[in-house]
Formats: C-alpha cells, structure tokens, sequence
C-alpha cells in the first residue's frame, strides 16, 4: 500500500500542513496538536519534535538537534522521530515535503 | 449539585450556532423544530467576547455552524475574533452562499478548516434530499475552491435509506474533490429527523453492510483520506457516549445566545438555560442549572447507576432517552440492557417510504 510516510527520508523536510497547528492551553495542561474535529494531547518529546517541523529543517537536521539538545544516541533518536512523523503523515496531520 | 464529587472538567470545543437561517431544506437538520429569529441573533462583538471567555475555560475548537453560517455578513469578522481568541476555527457550511470571493476573504481572516456538507454522491438525489435545485453543483465548485485556498477540506456526508448504499462513491465524491477528510454519518433523530424517522430510517441490513464497507474503504484509503464515521445507533448494542458526558467536553450557543450541553438539550422539558447575554460562560459552565443536571453520574438510575460502562457511555443520550421513554434520567433506550430497548427495534421497524418533510422557518 502505498501512503505518504514512504516517501521519508533524511532529506525530507517535515512541516505543519494549513489546519495543523500546535497551542499551548493552560486551562488543558499544556501543549495540544490541533486538527480538522481532533484535539491530541502531547508529550514533552512529541512537542520537541513538532516545534522543529518547520517545512525548512531536515529530517537528518531535525535528528542531529535533538542527539545534540539532548545528548542521547542519534540511531535511537532516529527510530523514534521516523515512527511518530510517519504515523502522524499517515494521519494527515503532517506534510512531508 | 448534582456531580460526582469530580473536578469541574475544561470543555474542549464550541458549537457556535451563528444563525438558523439556512438555505437548503435537508429533512434531518440537527436545528431545533423552533428556529431562532434572525432579530434575535447574537452580534460579532457578542461572539467575539464569548470566544475569548471559551478559550480561557479551555475550549481549544471552535465549530462555527448553523443554519448556514454564511448567511451572516459579519462572518469575517467572526472569524477572526475567533482566531484573535487563540481558537482553532472550523466552518461548517452548506456551502450555498460561499463564493470565491468571500471564501478568500474567510481564509485570510483565519478559517483553520472548512467543512462541507453533500447530501449525496448523485447530483439529482443530492438535490431532491438537500430541497434546493443546484446545490449539489455549487458544492462541488466551493469545495475545489476551498482546496485552492490551501484551506483542508472535509466533506461531510449524511447517510439514510435513500443514499446508504453509496457509501463507496461518496468516499470517492470527497477524494476527487481534494477533500482530506470525510466524514460518513449516520442520521440521528432528533429535530426534523425524528420528524421524518420513518422516511430516513434504513434497514438493519443496510446498516450492517454500510459500516462494513466504511471499514474496507478505511484500509484501502489509508494515508489518502480520513474516513470518520457516525453511527447508526438504532442499530446499536450500546449507546453512543453523547458528547462526550453531559457537560464534560463542549458547550453549544444558540444564534440567540442560550448556552446548551448538546444542540438538541432543549426538547428536555424543565431545563433551565442560562444566556450569555446575562452570564459569563465560565459561570454557565460551572454553575447553570441545565448543566449541572446530568453532568457527572449522581442523576442516574439503574441499570445505568451500576453499570461497567457508566464512565465510558455516560448512559447514552439524554435527550434521545426523553424523546423515546419520556424520562430523561432513564438509561438511553438504545441500549440493549435498557428495560425499554424493544420500543427502539419496533422504531426501527417502522419505515414508510413518504415524502420528506423539508426543514422550514
């Protein structure tokens, strides 16, 4: 089956498309990624990941913040950024262009 | 008070009901059978000061509807008050009265999303259930326009028994039309619906081979388009969890200004409605009595008071188990451990091919 998230790769630059949109609530607790009749409520990692899809970093570039912000193993790093992109494009709640 | 003990939860979204006027007729409109007054609707500044004090309470949507929502000249300036307010902004429309002209104007004000009703996948069907010539064509041309926009698009599609077996090609309808999501839902009856229940009111057959085919169509679609689905719940084992818990997740403002748990809340006789013309919608929220009614799970009654999925279903409808046992407090007949449940088989049963009785002012 071919869907969006196939097309990722280190060059991809990952953004928000118009209609996804990531607000901080106090009255919710926090951080909350927005979308057409959907609220999710975001973790701590989730919102470091998002803020850096801007449309203009890297996937690799985005990976190489995160490894250095947060001195962790970049192949972890990685794996975890390439599942929860892919999952979100999948939702359309993410443009991988 | 009639809550659990529980902390006030923070709504989520707002139904902002910005005018009952509508062009189109469809004979399951989600308005009340008393339609609001046009004299009587709410201002901008009105909408704008409801939409700060909601954002503050914690609403993060905001669903501008109807009626038709593009009835209101003033709905750029709404729009933007919304956006102002920090809301993520939806327009609910019918799209007849949309051009591409006031569209742009919308999208630059700050629509998030707009979402467009097709009342079916067949032009003249669409027509004829929609009770407006043309509106199946002008649907289509204001949905390619919103997607130019860069605008996300969902198209909303209301099934019955006249268009239920077009499931596929309505699936198809929104994909062509760039749509990112759609939305396949089920008629529920309340309103002018349950005026025309019997005319709606699809097989148990129909039904089963719907829901199947929305499953299929979710798994060959997967990373195309969002497939959303209502459910039928006449059909139902267990009742649907009615938004979300009585006063839990979101509120609805009427074009005059009544605040509701749901949009349907006032066919409950004895409900006391506060106005956000005399109340700040923190204090609705909080303290008006049709809020506190059935919020939380101390109203309830048996089997629904020791039931496993009290906090899960919260008992279904209110107003559904009104309208069908005459009880509010009684667990929504929907449900197969209702004592009353047999009365929503032989409803079911009762379908008569009769002329749709169109919603009118």
């Amino acid at each position: 089956m071919e869907t969006p998230a196939r097309n990722l790769s280190g060059s991809t630059c990952p953004r928000l498309p118009r209609g996804v949109r990531l607000t901080h609530n106090e009255a919710q607790g926090g951080w909350v990624l927005l979308a057409p009749e959907r609220v999710f409520k975001t973790d701590a990692i989730t919102v470091e990941i998002l803020k850096r899809c801007t449309g203009d970093a890297s996937l690799d570039a985005i990976v190489d913040d995160l490894a250095s912000t947060f001195t962790a193993p970049r192949e972890r790093i990685y794996a975890d950024v390439v599942n929860l992109l892919a999952s979100l494009a999948d939702k359309k709640l993410l443009e991988l262009g | 008070m009639t809550t659990n003990g529980a902390s006030l939860p923070a709504p989520l979204g707002l139904l902002a009901e910005l005018t009952h006027r509508c062009p189109l007729g469809c004979p399951y409109c989600s308005n009340p059978l008393a339609l609001d007054k046009r004299d009587d609707e709410l201002d901008a500044a009105t909408w704008s000061r409801v939409f700060r004090e909601a954002a503050a309470l914690g609403v993060l949507q905001v669903h501008l509807s109807g009626g038709e929502p593009a009835a209101r000249r003033d709905l750029p300036e709404i729009v933007k008050a919304a956006r102002e307010a920090g809301l993520y902004n939806n327009l609910i429309t019918s799209a007849v009265g949309l051009t591409s002209q006031n569209l742009a104007v919308l999208a630059d004000a700050g629509l998030d999303h707009v979402q467009i009703s097709i009342q079916d996948s067949e032009e003249i069907s669409a027509d004829h259930i929609a009770g407006y010539k043309g509106a199946f064509g002008r649907k289509r041309a204001i949905a390619q326009e919103v997607v130019k926009l860069g605008l996300p698009l969902t198209i909303n599609m209301v099934v019955h028994r006249a268009n239920i077996g077009r499931v596929e090609s309505m699936v198809e309808l929104a994909l062509s039309l760039g749509a990112s999501r759609v939305e396949i839902a089920h008629v529920q009856y309340y309103g002018w619906a349950l005026k025309n229940r019997a005319a709606l009111m699809p097989t148990r057959e129909q039904v089963d081979q719907a829901v199947h085919k929305v499953a299929t169509l979710r798994t060959r679609h997967h990373g195309r388009i969002v497939i959303d689905a209502v459910v039928p719940d006449y059909y139902a084992r267990f009742p649907k969890p009615c938004v979300g818990g009585w006063g839990r997740r979101s509120l609805n403002v009427t074009p005059a200004g009544r605040v509701l748990p749901c949009h349907a809340a006032e066919v409950i006789p004895g409900l006391e409605f506060w106005n956000v013309r005399e109340h700040s919608l923190a204090d609705i929220w909080r303290a008006a009595p049709a809020f506190l009614a059935f919020r939380g799970t101390n109203w309830m009654q048996e089997p629904c008071k020791s039931c496993a999925r009290r906090d899960q279903d919260f008992g279904g409808c209110r107003c559904q188990a009104f309208l069908l046992t005459g009880d509010a407090r009684a667990a929504d007949p929907v449900c197969h451990l209702s004592p009353q449940h047999a009365l929503v088989e032989q409803l079911a049963a009762a379908r008569e091919d009769a002329a749709y009785d169109y919603r009118r002012a």
